[in-house]
């Protein structure tokens, strides 16, 4: 087992890609993601890692050259944010598509305008629908666990996936932490190497990437549709080998302090951390308030995020990204969908919260919580509150 | 192909429906988009084969007569050939006429 050592998170997670034996990495540099790829140009440069570096021109060319290296049976990785995912995700959807196992790191960030470097969740709800795997992290060990599991679950023949790994940018990308790395010998017991199921190879060609009329278009979308929900026991089957192997254990939906609470607190991503502190604060007052921390955001766990509200009156829902005229943030459009016809309706208020990097507190999660329990929180279904704004 | 298109179902798509087998668009026939089809006059062609060079879907190949001739479940009908044709021995003509 390696060592806890403090080191900033894009360090960490240009280490996992690393331990990974990644063969191809084609990304541009975007902030807040920048220090990740230049950490994986230095390795490559001096030698570290046997890899392709291809400094492409874009983020549509990263994913094309992606495309291409996953094709040829390649172990492919890339790394965006923003406004290189929006330019990008032309490709993204034929990645899935084409169910070439690439793993990304997204360092979230919100989308302009107004021109913003700072996190949120707009550039990934941008994509939702893409067909790729999609995962949050809540801190940097996360980060550093899940790029190894991503390669490890995407590549696995019954899953045949694309993985997006979800970091909070400057929250988490630029943020030391003390982290324990795993030796290679550990990564490689857990990481085999890839064997593709297709790749282009002048033995036994085949064609990639060809078109549908729309005489079979449907069926591709419900094939790749079941696939994608077909992926979850192998899913929970990665996080299960990872944690017998390293001691940490994920789970599509973490609970904290659920045990009998009356309000579950629902975020994703590093919102999730801050919450725990809060609950604990809140506990300590008496205040039946626990967490559900939403890891696995596609496919979605339905059936496990239901289980885990069996219980609760009533859930806060966070929200990183705003859906101008729609029902509120896509977090809690999800959730209402997930509970909707079911026996169980907890009541379910929205709050958009730390758009662009504004900092959200413990305290305010408290406040937030107060405003719901006195009553002062809008829980129609298609209300909801952007949290903090000037009025 | 295993089945024509119109009768796959989703099961029998390949993973990331890549297509294994080699050459099967000739399966595809893309003849019935046309409107208009070439009509060869036997008299006018000199067999210099700037139809079969010209055409954008490969579908004109020698008879055993040195004659080049249409495939019409491929041609799109577009009037390359005709255009081209040195001796004007091809005319494009409405599909339903003979």
């Amino acid at each position: 087992m390696g060592k806890r050592v403090g080191m900033e998170v894009s360090i960490a997670a240009s280490e996992a890609v690393k331990l990974a034996n990644t063969d191809v990495v084609a990304a541009y540099p975007i902030t807040p993601q920048t220090h990740i790829v230049e950490h994986l140009s230095e390795f490559v440069n001096n030698g570290e890692l046997d890899a392709e570096f291809v400094p492409v021109e874009s983020e549509h060319s990263a994913m094309s050259v992606c495309l291409g290296s996953s094709a040829a049976g390649a172990r492919t990785f890339t790394c965006t944010s923003s406004q290189g995912l929006i330019l990008m995700s032309e490709i993204v959807y034929i990645a899935a598509t084409m169910r070439l196992p690439i793993v990304m790191i997204l360092a979230n960030r919100s989308v302009s305008g107004p021109l913003s470097i700072w996190n949120d969740h707009t550039d990934v709800m941008a994509i939702r629908d893409c067909g790729w795997i999609q995962v949050f992290a809540n801190n940097g060990q996360e980060v550093f666990d899940h790029v190894l599991w991503a390669f490890r679950v995407g590549e696995d023949r019954r899953v045949i996936h694309p993985v997006i790994v979800n970091l909070d940018g400057f929250i988490l990308t630029h943020v030391i932490e003390p982290i324990e790395l795993l030796d290679q010998e550990t990564v490689d017991r857990f990481l085999p190497p890839y064997e593709p199921l297709h790749r282009l190879h002048p033995d036994k060609p085949v064609t990639m990437g060809c078109f549908a009329m729309p005489n079979l278009y449907t069926e591709t979308k419900k094939a790749q549709d079941e696939a994608l929900k077909a992926t979850m026991p192998t899913i929970l089957e990665g996080w299960k080998e990872f944690g017998d192997l390293t001691g940490r254990h994920y789970h599509p939906i973490e609970e904290y302090r659920t045990e009998d609470a009356d309000l579950l607190i629902v975020a994703m991503g590093s919102l999730g951390e801050t919450a725990c502190v809060a609950a604990d604060s809140m506990r300590a007052q008496g205040k039946s308030v626990g967490v559900l921390e939403i890891r696995l955001w596609r496919p979605f766990p339905f059936d496990l995020f239901r289980q885990a509200v069996r219980k609760a009156g009533t859930l806060v829902v966070m929200d990183r990204a705003t859906s101008y005229g729609g029902p509120g943030g896509p977090v809690s459009s999800e959730i209402r969908a997930a509970l909707y016809g079911t026996d169980h309706q907890p009541k379910v208020v929205n709050f958009i919260v730390g758009l662009a990097g504004r900092d959200v507190s413990p305290e305010d999660f408290e406040t937030m919580v107060d405003l719901t329990l006195s009553g002062k929180a809008k829980t129609r279904q298609e209300d909801y509150q952007i949290y903090g704004v000037r009025e | 192909m295993a089945k024509p298109e119109h009768e796959m179902t989703w099961h029998d798509l390949d993973v990331g429906f890549v297509v294994t087998e080699p050459g099967n668009a000739r399966c595809y026939r893309t003849g019935d988009w046309k409107s208009m089809k070439p009509v060869l006059n036997r008299e006018r062609c000199v067999h210099c084969g700037l139809c079969y060079i010209y055409c954008p879907d490969m579908s004109y190949s020698m008879d055993s007569e040195g004659f080049f001739i249409v495939d019409l479940n491929y041609c799109k009908g577009c009037g390359i050939c005709a255009e081209e044709c040195p001796t004007k021995a091809i005319t494009m003509v409405p599909e339903e006429e003979e």
